[in-house]
């Protein structure tokens, strides 16, 4: 009875990965690859880490087994959240199909280009990125000190 | 492996080839990406798969050891994962 359980498991966990792969491959756009990655991807291992605490019946190692899938059901919605941020930011182009983009008014769309152009720029536009995207990194704060006179070498420690 | 497997191993072997087979598909997709978003997803893809090799193969073995080794593996793909979405964040090529 445990071993039909644990097998089922099995199954639909090794399904629901190889469908996470074809998703991967097949799908027409990177934020679509991106959620059969991480939704197919973690529900499939999930069955079958499922399937191995279910198998080996101990309390020890069921409770690692469980903690395995307490680890990818916390990180893999924040790791996919963070790269479908990111990959936004940069200006990723989304699929001719998509019906509906509510960021495209959004200053944060295509802010990683931008800021690359603005830090050869000079800092022109440093306050339009600091106020749009609290997560842009301002390449110069300005906190008012002196700037690093260039003949100092803050490595050499006999240069003080 | 050993004597006190009571799963049928060609169902563990066909599991096997299963995340074989996805963890292929996604190395194709690692090496097409046309954005570097998709090969961080492909590389996040191919570190659950291989926790899922990794806990197949303990049932296979019957060494339930393996499992921290899964433990460990979910836990630094995490990490990886994170700082690819920084680096990405911080202006790399598209």
């Amino acid at each position: 009875m445990k071993d039909i359980l644990a097998g089922s498991f099995f199954i639909l966990g090794g399904l629901f990965s190889l469908l996470a792969g074809l998703g991967i491959l097949r799908m027409p756009d990177s934020f679509t690859r991106m959620q059969a990655a991480t939704k197919a991807g973690t529900l499939g291992v999930g069955c079958l880490i499922l399937g191995v605490a279910i198998y080996f019946a101990d309390l020890g190692d069921s409770t690692r087994a469980l903690l395995v899938i307490g680890f990818l059901f916390l990180t893999a919605p924040v790791a996919a959240y963070i790269i479908a941020r990111a990959a936004y930011h940069i200006g990723v182009p989304l699929w001719s199909g998509t019906v509906i983009d509510e960021l495209k008014d959004s200053p944060d769309r295509g802010i990683g280009e931008d800021d690359q152009i603005m830090r050869g720029a000079g800092g022109a536009g440093a306050q339009k990125a600091s106020a749009s995207d609290h997560t842009t990194p301002n390449p110069e704060p300005a906190t008012g000190d002196e700037p690093r006179t260039p003949d100092h070498d803050p490595d050499d420690p006999t240069d003080r | 492996m050993t004597a006190d497997l009571t799963m049928p191993v060609v169902l563990l072997d066909a599991i096997i080839g299963m995340l074989a087979f996805g963890i292929a598909m996604s190395a194709i997709r690692l090496y097409l990406g046309p954005s570097l978003a998709d090969r961080v997803v492909a590389l996040d893809l191919i570190a659950t798969l291989s926790v899922g090799m990794i806990a197949i193969y303990s049932v296979k073995t019957s060494m339930p050891v393996l499992l921290l080794v899964a433990i460990v593996l979910a836990l630094i793909m995490f990490l990886g994962t994170i700082a690819f979405a920084l680096y990405i964040q911080k202006g790399a090529p598209p």
